[in-house]
């Protein structure tokens, strides 16, 4: 089969490697119809999440028909299904708690002993993403190997198009998990930094959720606009003080969430920043947390972090005397992808959300690496990447 | 009584003294500062320590005398007659344990384990249940005939909560070769504090869900 294969720090290919088989019982092998690039992948792409080896399949938002099914799989063959990117066995003391991300079963024994030196416990198995997540071959191929089938993939009506649902694999319920992890009440003030397909996702969820006003930050044109097509208003950090901005808008309290939509790579003008950015590229600091930082300042005393952005390492100059001191609460985590599929798929169906409006490019699989330079690169206009394994090479529609 | 003042001799020897001067007094001062932070502050004298509550095999001592000492806990999800008994059935312990190849039971207790070594080599030991409690716990020991001394046991008891079942590994073995033979054993991995972690997941993983997790796309 033909799969994007990591080759190292910005270069990825498409290259040719065994079609996968049923390995477990519980297993199943889903034809890719439909995957995506998340930024999370761009996170891989620059070379700054430890444990992603040159071979590695990436990918990790996909869905596809069933071809194959484990004798303990409940799927049957010809079923249309979206796979979270979490594995979840749904059986061991976090799967039961619905703490799906948490799941003690899913990475395998041998590759848990790296992240449970870094976190203090190992972290579930992931698709597509670095071996400290089990280093599982990924969904931007021609077919996947579905660990848990059983547990994970959601079948999908067939008269919902793949556009409609895809993004059930990780990006919409992250959005969700995030917009719930802020714990909006009415009247609340929203503030989402980063206004990414995560951020996105997050202001249309809040707003889903009762929020009186979300305001949306970034400092690419487009992806304001997008935010603000769905409702919420915006900040350019480029053009505005963001921490005097929030004041100002919510009466000199301050706003009672903040979602960090931004993770490990952040931008951004502060000097703070901009030493961690030295670090990183010297490496001798993982994450890169002016966003947090900005966001930590700006919310209310009292009020809610959410933290849906990924990161993998330590900070430098965290503000926990501004959490301590202000009373904040804290939530975050790998998306609990499993917990929030019935509900969400629903949402879709009535028609309350759509998420196809961030969609901007559609590539065959075989120029992947194309799109990964684009969504890299040109992040203002190319907002999504849906990859599809059967398109010929150089069709593209925009 | 007006005493002239010394006139002040800039000589070459002179600014070398005043500079060794302002070197040795920066030195001092910063000497003084290390001082101040490093020192410990004058406080009671040591207490006398008493017994914790953890278990022995977390003490950060972690040989004792030629035996080195490794052990380890996991929470199953899944009754405790049902774990004792899969554990019991020694043949089953290949299925999870790594570098096991396979375990013979014979009549009285004997167990013959053929267990995978650095460098393709096997090595066979032979062990004597020692203790048994039905539902609680294993303990067995070496026989004189086996190649590694070594003693251990396997408890079971009830999580809170209804959590299922807390499996405690506790393994005593002597290195072969002593500290030397340890270190080669940890760098493949085949140490006993390294395989019983992740033995034990294997365990958990089985029971707990049917099968062992792997990221392998193809069977063979």
């Amino acid at each position: 089969m033909r799969a994007l294969t990591y080759h190292g720090k910005h270069d990825v290919r498409v290259d040719t490697h065994p079609d996968p088989e049923i390995v477990n019982p519980r297993d199943a092998i889903i034809e890719v119809t439909s995957t995506a690039i998340c930024g999370s992948d761009l996170h891989l792409y620059n070379g700054v999440i430890p444990g992603v080896l040159s071979g590695d399949i990436l990918g990790h938002e996909f869905m596809g028909i069933v071809v194959e099914a484990g004798p303990k799989s409940t799927l049957r063959k010809g079923q249309r299904v979206v796979v979270p990117f979490t594995i979840s066995c749904g059986a061991c003391f976090h799967c039961r708690n619905e703490d799906y991300s948490a799941c003690d079963n899913s990475n395998p024994a041998e590759k848990q002993d790296a992240s449970e030196a870094l976190y203090g416990q190992p972290m579930a198995g992931l698709f597509g993403y670095s071996h400290l997540t089990g280093g599982y071959p990924g969904g931007q191929a021609e077919y996947v190997r579905v660990p848990f089938s059983d547990v994970g993939p959601i079948v999908v009506p067939d008269g919902l198009e793949d556009e409609r649902v895809l993004f059930l694999s990780d990006i919409l319920p992250t959005g969700w998990m995030a917009a719930e992890n802020a714990d909006i009440r009415g009247g609340d003030t929203v503030v989402v930094f980063g206004a990414g397909p995560v951020g996105l996702f997050a202001v249309q969820s809040a707003l889903v959720m009762g929020a009186e006003q979300v305001i949306a930050i970034d400092h690419y044109p487009h992806r304001l606009e997008l935010a603000r097509g769905l409702g919420a208003r915006i900040i350019d950090f480029t053009q505005t003080e963001v921490l005097d901005a929030l004041l100002e808008m919510t009466g000199g309290q301050g706003p009672d969430a903040v979602i960090d939509a931004v993770g490990m790579e952040s931008h951004g003008m502060r000097p703070d920043n901009l030493a961690d950015t030295v670090k990183q590229k010297v490496g001798m600091g993982a994450d890169r947390v002016g966003a947090l930082r900005t966001a930590i300042m700006a919310v209310r005393k009292g009020g809610r972090l959410s933290i849906p952005g990924v990161y993998g390492g330590l900070a430098d100059k965290f503000p926990i005397g501004a959490v301590m001191e202000k009373g904040l609460t804290v939530r975050t985590g790998q998306t609990h992808v499993q917990r929030y599929l019935p509900d969400l798929l629903r949402r879709i169906e009535e028609g309350e959300i759509d998420t196809t409006f961030l969609i901007s490019h559609r590539l065959s699989l075989e120029d992947a690496p194309a799109g990964y330079r684009n969504f890299l690169y040109n992040q203002n206009l190319w907002t999504k990447v849906v990859l599809k394994p059967k398109w010929e090479k150089g069709r593209m529609q925009a | 009584m007006d005493q002239p003042h010394p006139t002040p001799r800039w000589t070459a020897d002179g600014r070398v003294l005043a500079t060794a001067a302002a070197a040795l007094g920066l030195g001092a001062l910063a000497g003084l500062a290390a001082y101040g932070v490093l020192a410990p502050s004058p406080r009671a004298p040591e207490p006398r320590r008493i017994p914790d509550d953890a278990p022995g095999r977390t003490a950060r001592q972690a040989r004792f005398g030629d035996f080195a000492v490794t052990g380890r806990s996991v929470t199953i999800n899944r009754p405790r007659e049902e774990v004792f008994a899969f554990w019991r059935h020694f043949p089953n312990l290949s299925q999870f344990m790594e570098n096991i190849e396979s375990v013979r039971e014979e009549p009285g207790g004997l167990g013959i384990w053929t267990i995978r070594a650095p460098l393709g080599m096997t090595v066979e030991v032979r062990t004597r249940i020692v203790n048994e409690r039905p539902g609680e716990q294993i303990a067995w020991r070496s026989t004189p005939d086996s190649d590694v001394e070594t003693e251990g046991k396997v408890s079971f008891r009830d999580a809170p909560g209804g959590r299922g079942t807390i499996v405690a590994a506790l393994v005593a073995w002597k290195p072969p070769f002593g500290a030397l033979g340890q270190t080669v054993a940890r760098l493949f991995a085949a140490e006993p504090s390294v395989q019983s972690r992740r033995d034990l997941k294997r365990l958990k993983m089985l029971l707990e869900t049917g099968e062992i997790a792997t990221n392998r796309n193809r069977k063979a």
